[in-house]
């Protein structure tokens, strides 16, 4: 069976050729012109007069167009219908589009783009969390409150007691490939979009908005992406609309492509958070009370920013069962690029709000912060599958949406359902603050392994020795866990289709609604679609997803690509053996659970043929070879106003130990070692898998050591380019570097028992920032107060306060 | 211009081609070879990253900020040419695949290149030869298992000798000239040259040059570039010292000098990245006058002397002279760096590059020490810091606090607040000036500790 292999990608020789097309690989009829914005150089203002002579009268340049000049709503909002394309008067942000050049070439559309004189009353940006509070500048009408038990009276009454407060920043995508799109006319007005997009379903219906025609008039092709992490899950799609306007209006294919700095500069990046607590908590660090409170700077439009910030508080509790806790979360609006979807998608900042917690309350009892963590933990559950049946909750009787609205993106509004069905929590279950049983915990047994594998106990003592000897460079370590809750929390997005052919020799062709951004998803879901007609992987042909093959599809997102769509591949394979095997089984006269399909082979009965014949005889015998499958995740209800539900089908787990290094007179730091444990269920790919969790855990460290978004005080970004914004480097990586599966199968059921793991080791990550806080605890008397991104300057900064 | 090359193994002659067309641009959209990507268009990434080879042997560059009249008459592989012409993957493929080097698979093309280059080379140093390969998916680990998989494997052959088949099939590269452009043979040509046209511009390794292109819209006007002026090119020694041609590289000089002043040659292993040092050349880096670049605090700590030019008037003027205000160097219309001189010297220096990233960052502060003295008193102190100020610049006021004073601690704390005389650093996205400070001033605390034999270097420290 090909499910559980470790085979590589299934993309990787075209990979290491070159040979593998991305958007702007893909040869252009002749013709095709070239499209660049240009950009407001103020963040806030409005725009008076738009004096474009000089940019018409540029070399190359087709046409220009304004706002005024769209004729239909060419609006890129995935969420709230508050992103106008094209500037209509208001000034949001530094880097605003304002106008469309159309030229001849890539670099003539750049050039011209320059060459604009907007006149702009400028006003006074909001650009701080402080700035955004004063003048109540917020999405939402105030801040949202999750709740249980009462905080208030528990602190009252803890017997030890303090609070903090850390400032998180964002971090930008750096996919590699940058955002593209183009847009090749059809007959009748209609329009094929190729897309460098996480979500095809949105910019179908974004462009369809765009050019005024029905959804079925546009077509949407994303054979891969150069990397997504979470960044064109929306983003991409003014691309879209401008390319698929443009070429309306020309008649001529129109593709675009933003340089790396427009990217870094229009596009949105993770939210950055400023977290505070007041904690209660015993002798031996156990939580009693903790009030947290979320403060995010959303950007200029909503975007995907409601439910981020939502996360963010759904994983306030990380792996903590903690009893008496208010989280409140403040969803700021500010004159900046509108923060977005970013691998964890909010979920890694509440987890480092209550890491840091955990630290802190270590610190202050002179702790290991492990024990403090150990001692909050959820319990572990029995590891039994659970024996829900896979029956789903209907969503019926609900007045209908509007035809307008976007209903796949998950800024959509949810649907509404009469009674939300949250099951009966047994009275001796944990629950989360939003009081959803944890019934699949495991991440007590796993931390053990950890801690022995990696060798924890001796060499937190000898570090401690090593940092006695050596006033100068410091130590650190730290063990971090993971518990990240796998589903849409918008939970009509649940849902994934696939369509599946058979042909008459055999071969598969095999698609299906998720896409394909490097992490293997096109892999893992042919190997599913292998082993249930038990044929090689070579058999079956992944194909590009297409708005025309699948239609209505969730973005590849919330790392429910293999869980969704592995499932609704399986559905429509399944239908396809069964009615072979019900035709095989006709025809050797026996009975349909006697034919089984396994190695390339049909056995029915004592008989045995190719698969290939089985194929073909099925199609003798006019068997429709061809199916849709689908699937909608079971057992999920979330109410996101009141906090309460079961949003998470599951959970995913691991932990991770890091070691680093400071420098106490420069706060130069480095990883020296790191430790993984991660829990992918059974996996589909383990190779695939452990890539996923390598990639995840630098990026992570990243975010909370050397990448630093920098704005100035007009609210430009400073760090738009790779020449400024740090990701990690080849030598940044750990040199002891071990990382392993824990690897058992989902309780849930899920395909083949696997587990959702694109954005859960994004947060193992988070133990570095923790080893670098242990190693700055090692330098004095109080508290270091590390801020992230810990860079240098901040470790030098904290060690500056631990020595006061 | 008109230039000559061999692109993959084929000659390709082209005509009129605009000086400022990158070899990216040219391979993508003029000859439809879109393995090679784009990532950033300044050289950070990688993505773009070609292996060009003349009769100095096989280097990686960075293709989005080479023009195409600085490829005459060398021969370019691109990941399309690495697998062999049956199609049999170069052994960098193979292990890539096989160890699960790609994700996305948008940086895998420049890494692949990179590897090749490395694997040809026999180098095995793979975080330096990679530094300048930027991939956001796979966290590295998988790459370097399939580099040093590769370690050994037999080059493919139609990688062997590429310059001897450059020699037989570009005997005589093309002139690339086409007025106002020109690519001078020699530094007499350039000097007449330059003469008349006291307004051009000068393209050395075009690592900053190309971002006035690519990212500035710059238009060069007439331009000349100097990477066929032999001359310029090439370190020569004697009991003096060193004399580093101009259009010396980076990886040239880091070669030359790690041996003489290790703290330097690792400092130079963090200057851009291996692709950047295959290009970028010293003399540029001082012309350019940049108050970030790292060579000029170096070589002034080490009392580097600059060799100007103009026309057939030559003067020398120690370093640090050169740079007179942000942007503004001492230096007349016509008039061109023609070498550096470091004197022969017993090695004190230590150099302390600071940036937020240890590989291919720009500096925050970097600091270049060498005290000298005679086991109880400090006899010397030469001391340049780039980051501080708006040009390299000596810490002259650091410097006098040390001179004459015993080696110890409190002499080091005194120099330390010194420095508040010497620098008013700025706040920017790289650091903030309180910070800058402090570093700066800690760095001297730091070469006090270095040279009394203390760990001081997070780089040395292991699990």
């Amino acid at each position: 069976m090909s499910v559980a292999k470790p085979l590589p990608h299934d993309a990787a020789k075209l990979h290491v050729t070159g040979a593998a097309r991305y958007v702007d690989d893909i040869p252009t009829p002749r013709g095709t012109l070239h499209l660049a914005f240009g950009l407001s150089p103020v963040a806030a203002g409005e725009l008076t007069a738009l004096d474009l002579d000089a940019v018409r009268a540029a070399p190359g340049v087709v046409k220009v167009l304004t706002a005024d000049d769209l004729v239909h709503d060419c609006d890129t909002s995935p969420s709230n219908h508050d992103e106008p394309l094209l500037a209509t008067g208001e000034i949001h942000f530094a880097g605003q589009p304002l106008y469309l050049v159309v030229a001849t070439s890539h670099l003539a559309a750049r050039l011209a783009a320059q060459l604009g004189k907007p006149q702009i009353t400028p006003r006074d940006p909001i650009l701080t969390v402080e700035e955004a509070l004063a003048a109540n500048s917020r999405f939402e009408d105030g801040p949202r409150i999750y709740q249980k038990g009462d905080a208030a009276t528990a602190l009252g009454k803890a017997s030890r007691r303090l609070s903090g407060q850390m400032e998180l920043g964002g971090q930008e995508h750096f996919y590699l490939e940058g955002q593209a799109a183009l847009a090749l006319p059809q007959d009748n007005g209609d329009m094929l979009v190729h897309s460098s997009t996480q979500h095809p379903t949105e910019i179908q219906h974004k462009v369809a908005h765009a050019i005024g025609r029905p959804m079925h008039a546009v077509r949407v092709e994303t054979r891969r992406m150069g990397g997504g992490f979470g960044g064109k899950e929306s983003q991409g799609n003014a691309l879209a609309i401008a390319c698929s306007v443009a070429a309306s209006l020309t008649g001529k294919p129109c593709k675009m492509r933003y340089d790396r700095d427009d990217d870094m500069i229009i596009t949105g990046k993770r939210h950055d958070f400023r977290i505070s607590y007041d904690v209660g908590f015993d002798e031996t660090g156990r939580i009693t009370a903790l009030d947290v409170t979320h403060y995010t700077r959303c950007g200029w439009s909503m975007d995907l920013s409601l439910p981020v910030a939502d996360r963010a508080m759904l994983h306030a509790d990380n792996a903590y069962h903690l009893h008496d806790i208010r989280i409140t979360s403040h969803r700021l609006r500010t004159n900046t690029a509108s923060a977005t979807a970013f691998r964890g998608f909010g979920g890694p900042q509440g987890v480092v709000g209550i890491e840091r917690v955990m630290d802190h309350i270590a610190y202050e009892l002179s702790l290991d912060p492990l024990a403090v963590r150990r001692a909050n933990y959820y319990t572990d559950n029995a590891h039994r599958p659970t024996e829900v049946e896979a029956t789903g909750t209907a969503i019926d009787n609900r007045t209908p949406p509007e035809a307008e609205a976007d209903l796949t993106s998950r800024g959509a509004p949810p649907a509404p359902t009469d009674k939300p069905a949250i099951p009966a929590t047994p009275s001796d279950v944990q629950t989360t603050p939003y009081q959803q049983p944890v019934t699949d915990c495991i991440i007590n047994a796993l931390t053990d392994r950890l801690v022995e594998s990696c060798d924890y106990e001796t060499r937190r003592a000898a570090i401690a020795e090593w940092n006695a000897q050596n006033p100068l460079l410091k130590r650190g370590i730290a063990i971090t866990p993971v518990k990240f809750g796998i589903s849409f929390t918008l939970t009509h997005l649940n849902q994934a289709g696939a369509l599946v052919h058979v042909y008459q020799d055999g071969s598969i062709h095999l698609n299906h609604g998720g896409t394909e951004m490097g992490q293997g998803l096109f892999q893992k879901v042919a190997q599913v679609a292998a082993s249930r007609f038990g044929v090689s992987p070579e058999v079956v042909k992944i194909t590009a997803t297409d708005t025309a093959k699948v239609p209505n599809t969730s973005a590849t997102a919330a790392s429910s690509g293999s869980d969704l769509n592995g499932m609704a591949a399986q559905n429509a394979c399944d239908t396809i053996r069964e009615r072979m095997a019900e035709h095989l089984a006709e025809r050797y006269q026996t009975t349909p659970d006697q034919v089984w399909f396994t190695d390339g082979m049909v056995r029915i009965g004592g008989e045995e043929i190719t698969f290939a014949a089985a194929a073909a005889s099925a199609y003798e015998n006019r068997v429709s070879l061809s199916a849709t499958g689908f699937y909608k995740t079971p057992d999920i209800e979330w109410d996101r106003i009141a906090g309460r539900g079961r949003p998470f089908y599951y959970f995913a787990y691991g932990a991770a130990c890091t070691e680093v290094v400071i420098d106490t007179l420069t706060g130069e730091n480095r990883i020296l070692r790191a430790d993984l444990l991660h829990d992918a269920g059974a996996s589909l790919n383990p190779a695939l898998d452990i890539g996923q969790i390598e990639g995840a855990y630098v990026q992570g460290a990243g975010w909370l050591t050397t990448e630093e978004l920098v704005w100035d005080e007009t609210g430009t970004l400073r760090t738009h380019a790779p020449s400024t914004y740090k990701i990690p480097a080849c030598s940044d990586r750990p040199p002891i570097f071990n990382v392993d599966l824990w690897d058992q199968p989902n309780p849930a059921q899920t395909v083949y028992r696997s587990k959702a793991v694109g954005e859960p080791p994004f947060m193992l990550g988070i133990s570095a920032f923790m080893a670098l806080s242990d190693a700055v605890a090692a330098c004095g008397g109080s508290y270091g107060d590390l801020q992230a991104p810990a860079t240098a300057e901040a470790v030098l900064a904290a060690v500056g306060r631990a020595r006061k | 211009m008109d230039i000559t090359f061999l692109l993959n193994g084929e000659v390709v002659s082209l005509s009129n081609v605009s000086p400022t067309t990158t070899l990216l641009d040219w391979l993508r959209e003029e000859r439809g070879l879109t393995g090679t990507k784009e990532g950033c268009n300044e050289g950070d990434c990688g993505a773009c990253s070609v292996m060009i080879t003349d009769a100095q042997g096989s280097r990686a560059l960075n293709g989005c900020i080479l023009f195409l009249p600085q490829v005459n008459g060398k021969a370019i592989t691109t990941v399309e040419g690495m697998a062999s012409p049956d199609g049999t993957l170069h052994p960098v493929q193979e292990t890539m695949i096989e160890h699960h080097g790609s994700q996305c698979g948008f940086c895998t093309p420049g890494f692949v290149v990179s590897m090749a280059t490395a694997h040809l080379n026999g180098a095995t140093d793979h975080d330096v030869q990679l530094a300048g390969n930027l991939c956001r998916c796979t966290g590295y680990a998988p790459i370097i298992r399939a580099a040093e998989a590769a370690e050994g494997t037999p080059v493919p052959a139609h990688l062997r000798n590429l310059s001897g088949k450059l020699a037989k099939d570009i005997p005589a590269p093309t002139k690339a000239e086409g007025a106002p452009h020109v690519q001078p043979e020699s530094s007499d040509a350039l000097a007449a040259w330059y003469l008349d046209n006291p307004d051009a511009t000068l393209i050395a390794g075009a690592t900053d040059v190309g971002l006035w292109v690519t990212k500035g819209f710059r238009d060069l006007g007439s331009v000349a570039f100097l990477n066929r002026c032999a001359d310029l090119r090439g370190i020569t020694e004697d009991e003096t010292g060193l004399r580093i041609g101009a259009m010396t590289t980076l990886t040239e000089v880091e070669a030359k000098l790690a041996p003489l002043h290790p703290s330097l040659g690792t400092m130079l292993r963090r200057y851009g990245s291996t692709q950047v040092r295959n290009a970028a050349t010293l003399g540029g880096n001082i012309a350019n006058g940049s108050p970030i670049g790292d060579g000029p605090p170096a070589l002034i700590a080490l009392g580097a002397t600059l060799h100007l030019r103009r026309g057939d008037t030559r003067r020398e003027i120690a370093l640090e002279d050169f740079f007179l205000n942000y942007g503004k160097q001492d230096r007349a219309p016509g008039e061109f760096v023609e070498a550096i001189t470091v004197p022969r010297q017993h090695d004190t220096l230590r150099c302390y590059k600071l940036s937020k990233r240890f590989d291919q960052d720009i500096s925050a502060v970097c600091g270049c020490i060498s005290i000298t003295g005679n086991g109880s008193q400090i006899l010397t102190a030469r001391i340049a810091f780039g980051g501080m100020a708006a040009t390299p610049k000596r810490a002259a006021a650091v410097e006098a606090a040390l001179v004459g004073q015993p080696w110890s601690e409190d002499t080091i704390r005194n120099a330390m607040s010194a420095m508040q005389d010497d620098f008013t650093p700025l706040s920017d996205m790289r650091a903030s000036a309180a910070y800058r400070m402090e570093s700066a001033q800690n760095m001297l605390l730091r070469y006090f500790h270095d040279a009394n034999g203390q760990t001081t270097n997070v780089q040395e420290v292991s699990a």
